[in-house]
């Protein structure tokens, strides 16, 4: 009599747990395939620093700036993470600060307009060819 | 008594609803973690045969999305939403079917854009060398057309020269699965510039009939 008292609510909760799975299903599956392509998600040190990782959208930043610019003139190497960037160098007009500096773009305090993206993600370029291919390569 | 029943009973409609709603149970390809997987069939519809996931679609692949919907930017995040939408930018720029949906060579070609080329100097113009390179490929795949203009419109010479690309006519190893892997020109194109399906964007110039019949001849198939 006993069990048969708490079975409806051993249930309920299962059926909570349930609905709980399959809505986390839902959302994990429906991440990230949507972002922009050449975002990168810089995350060297932001997680450890309790900030959100920085996102660089390339799209926006070509509008306004040929390669060169930043590629050629400021130093940063092709490559998602390879360059070695803090918020110091930055405040000395190194790197992003070459910009945002409040002269040609937002300054630094405006921090959650880049610091903008979920936490733990990992630092690399989004929806690249060889990440939208249904079988990985080269990992 | 009853009321406990009848919500268990909601709660189990719930779970069979969205049990059967959830893309998690049909057939996935195997991914690595932390990836979304690639739902190749829903288990409704008439048959799992005719709702195969054809074209290999990831859920929300909805193109220029807004920053607070693309899966990367955290919409509890004060600053999400001040951020410009890729949409709403690209309205006006000619299409592609690829990449950011954006024929970026059109776009600053028809001046709808005007990116800087000096940070100091704003009406500065960009140092172009129109030079074309024609490499012969392998195979029938047709040669590809190397036009150093487009690229000097958006480049410095020293991105490319020494480092990435020797500038001497046949001392450059350039390969399809290299670039894929993020060499040479994939440094680049399928990161940042058009991907990598856009294949003939570079491979554009037909091999002569005279190619053609020299490589049936060393071919084995052709036999």
């Amino acid at each position: 009599m006993r069990a048969k008292k708490h079975r409806p609510l051993t249930l309920g909760i299962l059926g909570i747990l349930l609905v709980a799975l399959s809505v986390g299903t839902w959302f994990a599956t429906s991440d990230d395939a949507a972002a922009e392509y050449a975002d990168v998600i810089i995350n060297n040190y932001s997680d450890d620093a309790a900030m959100r990782p920085v996102i660089f959208p390339h799209w926006f930043h070509r509008i306004r700036f040929r390669c060169k610019v930043c590629h050629a003139d400021l130093g940063f190497e092709f490559k998602a993470g390879g360059n070695d960037i803090n918020m110091l160098k930055i405040f000395d007009g190194e790197y992003c600060g070459a910009c945002h500096n409040s002269q040609i773009a937002w300054g630094v305090e405006n921090c959650v307009l880049c610091h903008s993206g979920k936490p733990n993600q990992k630092t690399g370029v989004h929806n690249s060819t060889a990440d939208r291919l249904v079988a990985p390569v080269g990992k | 008594m009853t009321d406990r029943a009848s919500i268990i009973a909601v709660l189990s409609a719930l779970v069979i609803a969205a049990g059967g709603a959830a893309p998690g149970i049909a057939g996935q390809m195997p991914q690595p973690a932390g990836e979304a997987p690639i739902i190749l069939a829903q288990a409704t519809g008439p048959s799992a045969a005719n709702t195969f996931n054809r074209l290999m679609k990831r859920p929300s692949s909805e193109p220029n999305i807004q920053p607070s919907k693309d899966g990367i930017h955290d919409p509890a995040n004060p600053g999400t939403d001040l951020l410009q939408w890729p949409s709403e930018a690209f309205a006006d720029f000619p299409k592609t079917n690829d990449g950011n949906r954006v024929d970026w060579v059109k776009t600053l070609s028809a001046g709808l854009i005007r990116p800087w080329t000096e940070l100091d100097d704003p009406e500065a113009e960009p140092f172009v060398m129109d030079l074309t390179i024609v490499r012969q490929v392998k195979g029938s795949m047709p040669n590809v057309v190397y036009p150093h203009l487009q690229h000097t419109e958006w480049l410095d010479c020293t991105n490319c020269h020494d480092e990435i690309f020797i500038p001497e006519k046949g001392a450059n190893q350039i390969s399809m699965a290299g670039i894929l892997l993020g060499q040479k020109c994939g440094i680049c194109h399928g990161k940042v510039a058009f991907p990598i399906s856009d294949c003939r964007r570079c491979h554009s110039q037909p091999k002569t009939a005279e190619e053609l019949r020299r490589l049936s001849e060393k071919s084995s198939w052709a036999k």
